[in-house]
């Protein structure tokens, strides 16, 4: 099982992560704010992430860590 | 089993660029082409003027700033002064490279000096708030270019990667882009090549990235990705523009 561990506080929820996703499990977070004043990303359905990385891939800002 | 992190080269600190630029997918692909060839320790970067330049603050090896423009003069005095130890490359934007620098860029092209140089090409002045730049397309609108660019007052874009193919001098050029994960994996490929050919000692290579600037084409991040592939790549195509050493090999 994959597993993301994500830097919320470096993530400035540009969203290219949400759309990089090929399964489409990522969201901006609609309630959490981080210390940037951004809603950060997050994974919505741990279970069916496979950790292709695409989403790290895509972050300009190294937020997403996957492991495998 | 850790399949990505941020690789060593990079440092700690938070990229001050706006949200989905993707000038920190290009600093992500250096540092780990940095780690790979395990070269961090004989690596030494030179920051231009724009927005990359505190490029010095992210990377894990030396770094030195250069005068406007003058990124390729520098690092090829930092190559001359130790030519088999320092492994030097420059990380400079359109306005930097392409502009003032241009003529630092292209007789450094045409010495064919032993430096890599990763040239970021978004088509506006970022740093400066989205001026128009020699690069910006035509009918493009920026700060200083309200009605679009008009290239019977304005002239033509420059393609950089076509201009230096002309000449003789250097050894590789290829333009890629950072808009999906198929062209991040390219633009990868071409950076190593780029450094690779360095450490064998092939001479210049120039790798141009066609990136996106969100905040001043005034588009969403994911639009500005969609952006490079409608109007930048018709006008930059993508592709490798000079390997003398490929070319040669095929003899």
């Amino acid at each position: 099982m994959a597993k993301l561990t994500f830097k919320t506080d470096l993530c400035k929820g540009c969203g290219l992560c949400v759309d990089a996703c090929p399964k489409h499990l990522l969201r901006l977070s609609p309630d959490a704010i981080n210390k940037k004043g951004h809603h950060p990303a997050e994974l919505t359905d741990e279970a069916a992430c496979v950790g292709c990385a695409f989403c790290a891939t895509m972050c300009p800002d190294c937020v997403i860590k996957v492991e495998r | 089993m850790v399949v990505f992190d941020k690789p060593h080269a990079l440092t700690d600190a938070p990229l001050h660029y706006c949200p989905g630029c993707t000038h920190g997918i290009v600093h992500r692909l250096v540092a780990e082409v940095i780690d790979e060839l395990g070269i961090e320790g004989q690596t030494i970067g030179v920051a231009p003027v724009g927005c990359s330049v505190m490029a010095y603050n992210y990377f894990n090896c030396d770094m030195i700033e250069a005068a406007h423009g003058r990124a390729p003069a520098v690092a090829t005095g930092v190559k001359r002064a130790n030519p088999k130890e320092n492994i030097v490359f420059t990380y400079q934007g359109d306005g930097d490279l392409a502009s003032i620098g241009m003529a630092e860029t292209v007789h450094a092209a045409a010495r064919n000096e032993n430096i890599t140089i990763i040239f970021i090409n978004n088509a506006i002045y970022g740093m400066t708030g989205g001026q128009m730049a020699p690069t910006s397309l035509p009918g493009q609108v920026t700060q200083t270019s309200p009605y679009g660019r008009d290239v019977n007052h304005c002239g033509y874009p420059i393609r950089v990667c076509e201009l230096l193919s002309e000449l003789e001098g250097p050894e590789y050029l290829a333009r890629v882009t950072v808009n999906s994960v198929k062209n991040i994996k390219a633009a990868k490929a071409a950076i190593k090549k780029a450094f690779q050919n360095q450490i064998d000692g092939k001479g210049f290579s120039l790798v141009e990235v066609l990136s996106s600037c969100p905040t001043n084409w005034g588009m969403t991040p994911q639009k500005a990705l969609k952006w490079i592939d409608e109007a930048m790549i018709p006008y930059y195509p993508l592709g490798v523009y000079k390997d003398r050493s490929a070319k040669e090999e095929a003899k």
